[in-house]
């Protein structure tokens, strides 16, 4: 683990680029200060990768040893572990298995950096993708009109840096966890986060100048923060920073977003909070069990996961990857080989401190008396709880804040030492 | 009688005015030319036609004030609301290329096969090469044309048509009645989806829409209904005889939390089977040959069901799935979501709650009735209202085609599929939401800064010209200033592309870029500033705060 204080060399870069800012921007000096202070943070970046569309736990993480299990899945269940076998689950702890196109993690589970909690979830019911997606990006159960996200508000205890970078969403749009006074930002690519415009800088100094006045609406404020951001994304060049250590990220949108994350880290420019998200996990129909739709999307999924801890190598001691899904699926399968919307599913946790090679919470059962509404995965563990643990001890978020109205019930889950 | 006749005459004759207000024929003054200073009266009424122009279009062109100050703005609303009464041939023109969109789903799944999986065995395996495959197998034979032409469609339509508020609700019903093009057989089904399904109800009935939508291959097979059926139901023929299949709730839940009802309009997890069942064996007829709605007698459950409340004998058949969406359409939830939804379109991210309950009344009143509902919110004070002006951020496909109107952008299919690339990069692909939600209508979805930047990088594109397949025409935007006054050039540019509108602070920097010698060069005959420097005002004001929003 790295110490909390800041690398010397990266402040004497933040202080040369702000140098260099200055000459080229008369209105320098406070960005030349943001810089300067995004480098004294603790280094620690908390990374939430949301599977929207509710992807099934159950195939995901497969509770082989429940004997309730192969009964409800005749034709989508996996086939339980076997030794050497590559086109069966594989074995975590005797009780959970890996999807075998997960099996690129196995190596994380092995070496104790990945954790798992099964049967998680919201405390409410709703089977709507919209809203339960709401419910977990704003951390209220229920509640609707809760006008932030829990991460930004991860943030805006946490710490007194103001880095533009602070919060990066990778994709078109600003996730609503990640919406709030915090001033985070969303990008497609790193490569074309800039006015191109190409030897002429009029047109760039002109479109700042337009969000530069003090009119306090979202629309001039998300323009300031989009214009200091380019200005240090410049400097760092992070689009140079290739993948370290032999890490091959699969082709695709996912993989893409996790790897310029790890350039966005790489390049010290004060991330604390990324979000990625991937679609794709609403199999109502013919998901396929060892192979096929579900076990495509996994394979790409566990293979950036992977991918994306070894770029980081040694790094990812200061980085935890937190997995999210706004419910699980129904536990028999129906009618069409998939399965519908249920309600607890699996969460996987990567990285920093955390004690992997575990699987935390505890099993609600398969039998039918076990299941919520004598249909889906019970929760066991309420997603506040896990999501408070991450912020407070791997981020030093402050607990009170994050989930208004919450408590999370000790013990703790422990993943932390 | 007589009174009836002479209504009659007047409306013949609004009407008969439509083609001519919208092709601005010879009544329509020059962009921006006036004789005397106009008074504060026209001044309200000119703001009030800027406004009107930005919510029910995609944008105004130079001139369109000016046309529709011609006809009078209520006049030109009801012509609107009759796009039939509205000659549209030069759009229909530049549309002919596009020879997918006019094709029966039958035809595409004929002529746009998919592609051979040993193809691509044959090219992994090395006994094929990628050239080879082309020759076999041309691009413009594959399913993805079907969608690109329908891209490129959508983006001509706006741009171009004359009737553009059907255009906006073609646009508004399709994101409600949301289906993902590239899940599976939607490849084939999504234009005659919005052909035949949503085009032809944008301005008729709320009811309408959902029968239609309901029992077109697009929706059967993006919401899973195609394949739901009673609960032991087994497949008689075919490749999958003998199999087991059941119940799916996937339709049945969108249906009554994003279609009618609302999420929170007053169902269970049990009204959710209930309609499933309702809807088992509506389904698709061959669907990679034919693509057609057919009932199933034998998937159907033929069962009692209790929907809402309501309670649906034995043996309904068919009729079961009517009669789910009879129930539904008439429930004052659904008028109050569909309410809600148009005037967060038309008014504000935050709806009013008294217009939201007059729009949910005309519903009501008139069984669903989309025009009604339209004019009860164009004629609302909160529709015109002092803080309605620009109160909505456009969405990113409504700034790309609003860009290129207010610059007189000249485009053809080429340009149509080019400019549908931009909102893609903007945040928008079409037809491309994969949930069912569709895309957002909320400013804070749109509004982040990569997709900021990729706004402003579009405006400097479009308007130094360097966008693909897209002419711009700026000379109109500046006719009538004085050529050796950038600031008068500067106004005349802001008043054709934002009106009024324009902030004092923006009006102060763009002034401030004039100061700028790449900006003031004058050109070579010194007659005034150089095209390229008006270009990169125009893509300043394409990129400013007040050109985002509408």
């Amino acid at each position: 683990m790295s110490t909390p204080t800041a690398d010397p060399r990266t402040r004497r870069t933040f202080l040369k680029a702000g140098g260099c800012a200055l000459v080229a921007y008369a209105a320098a000096p406070r960005f030349l200060l943001r810089a300067a202070r995004a480098a004294e943070t603790s280094g620690k970046v908390l990374v939430a990768v949301f599977q929207r569309g509710a992807v099934d736990g159950l195939s995901m993480v497969m509770p082989h040893a429940d004997p309730g299990y192969a009964a409800m899945r005749p034709s989508i269940g996996l086939r339980p572990p076997r030794r050497g076998e590559s086109e069966h689950a594989v074995d975590l702890d005797g009780f959970f298995a890996l999807h075998p196109a997960l099996a690129s993690l196995v190596p994380l589970w092995e070496n104790h950096a990945l954790a798992l909690v099964h049967a998680c979830g919201s405390p409410d019911t709703t089977r709507s993708h919209f809203d339960a997606q709401d419910y977990m990006e704003c951390g209220t159960p229920g509640v609707k009109s809760t006008p932030d996200g829990w991460l930004a508000r991860a943030l805006r205890t946490r710490s007194k840096s103001t880095s533009p970078f602070r919060a990066v969403a990778m994709g078109p749009t600003l996730p609503r966890t990640l919406q709030g006074d915090v001033g985070a930002i969303s990008m497609q690519s790193i490569d074309r986060f800039d006015v191109r415009a190409g030897a002429d800088t009029s047109a760039r100094q002109g479109f700042e100048a337009l969000y530069e006045p003090g009119v306090r609406d979202l629309l001039h404020g998300t323009g300031r923060e989009t214009f200091e951001a380019v200005k240090m994304l410049r400097n760092a060049n992070a689009s140079r920073i290739s993948p370290a250590n032999g890490a091959e990220y699969p082709r695709g949108p996912f993989g893409e977003a996790l790897r310029q994350i790890a350039q966005l880290i790489k390049a010290k420019v004060g991330l604390e909070v990324a979000f990625a998200d991937m679609p794709g996990w609403d199999t109502h129909v013919a998901q396929g069990a060892e192979r096929g739709q579900l076990a495509l999307r996994f394979r790409e999924f566990g293979g950036a996961l992977a991918a994306f801890a070894q770029d980081l190598g040694d790094k990812m001691a200061d980085v935890v990857v937190i997995t999210m899904s706004e419910f699980g699926r129904t536990v028999a399968e129906n009618g069409n080989r998939g399965t519908d919307h249920g309600h607890a599913t699996a969460m996987l946790v990567l990285g920093g401190g955390v004690r992997g090679g575990r699987a935390y919470g505890r099993w609600p059962g398969l039998a039918p008396q076990q299941l919520f509404e004598g249909r889906d995965l019970a929760v066991t563990t309420d997603f506040r709880s896990l999501f408070t643990e991450v912020a407070t001890r791997h981020l030093g978020a402050a607990a009170a804040p994050l989930f208004p109205g919450f408590k999370a019930a000790p013990p703790s889950l422990g993943l932390f030492a | 009688m007589r009174a009836k006749g002479a209504l009659a005459l007047l409306a013949l004759a609004a009407l008969a005015g439509c083609s001519e207000a919208g092709r601005g024929g010879a009544t329509a003054a020059r962009p921006g030319m006036t004789d005397a200073a106009p008074s504060s009266a026209a001044l309200a009424a000119d703001r009030q036609i800027a406004h009107t122009l930005n919510r029910l279009t995609y944008g105004a062109r130079p001139g369109d004030l000016e046309r529709v100050r011609a006809v009078g703005l209520s006049a030109w609303i009801e012509c609107q609301l009759r796009p039939q009464t509205i000659d549209d041939s030069a759009t229909e023109h530049l549309l002919a290329e596009l020879t997918t969109l006019r094709m029966p789903i039958a035809e595409l799944l004929r002529e746009y096969p998919r592609p051979d999986p040993k193809l691509r065995e044959m090219i992994a395996g090395g006994t094929m090469t990628r050239a080879e495959m082309q020759e076999r197998y041309p691009a413009d034979k594959w399913p993805a044309r079907i969608a690109a032409d329908l891209q490129a469609a959508k983006v001509v339509r706006a741009v171009t048509s004359e009737r553009q508020l059907e255009e906006v609700m073609v646009d508004f019903w399709f994101n409600h009645f949301n289906v993902f093009a590239n899940k599976g057989d939607v490849r084939w089904y999504v234009s005659a989806y919005e052909r035949e399904a949503i085009r032809p109800h944008a301005l008729g009935t709320f009811p309408d829409l959902v029968r239609a939508t309901a029992r077109h291959p697009a929706m059967l097979y993006y919401l899973d209904n195609w394949v739901s059926a009673r609960h032991d139901f087994v497949i008689p023929a075919g490749p999958n005889r003998g199999r087991k299949t059941g119940l799916n709730e996937n339709y049945a839940r969108e249906l009554m939390e994003l279609h009618t009802l609302g999420v929170d309009g007053g169902y269970t997890q049990r009204d959710v089977t209930e309609v499933a069942r309702a809807f088992t064996g509506w389904t698709i007829d061959r669907p990679r040959v034919e693509g057609r709605f057919i009932f199933r007698p034998l998937m159907h459950d033929q069962g009692e069901k209790v929907v809402v409340g309501h309670r649906m004998p034995a043996g309904g058949g068919q009729d079961d799935g009517e009669r789910v969406i009879e129930i539904l359409t008439q429930h004052p939830s659904t008028a109050r979501f569909v309410a809600t939804k148009l005037v967060r379109r038309f008014v504000s991210d935050t709806p009013p709650p008294a217009l939201v309950e007059a729009v949910a009344a005309t519903y009501t009143g008139t069984g669903g009735d989309i025009p009604a509902m339209l004019r009860v919110i164009f004629a609302s004070r909160e529709f015109h209202g002092a803080d309605a002006g620009l109160a909505k951020i456009k969405k990113p496909f409504e700034f790309v085609a609003s860009a290129v109107r207010a610059l007189g952008g000249r485009i053809d299919a080429h340009g149509g599929l080019a400019l549908a690339r931009a909102s893609a990069e903007i945040g928008e692909p079409l037809y491309l939401a994969q949930p069912p939600t569709g895309y957002s209508d909320r400013a804070e979805v749109w509004v982040n800064a990569g997709a900021l930047l990729a706004r402003m990088n579009f405006g400097l594109a479009l308007a130094t010209g360097r966008y693909p397949h897209v002419t711009v025409d700026l000379a109109p935007l500046v006719a009538g200033s004085d050529p050796r006054s950038p600031a008068d050039v500067l106004d005349r540019l802001l008043a054709n592309i934002v009106g009024d509108q324009a902030g004092p602070s923006t009006r102060a920097v763009l002034a401030a870029q004039l100061a700028d010698p790449q900006i003031t060069r004058l050109s070579m005959d010194d007659r005034g500033p150089a095209n390229t420097d008006v270009a990169k005002l125009a893509a300043l004001v394409i990129g400013s705060p007040e050109f985002q929003r509408r």
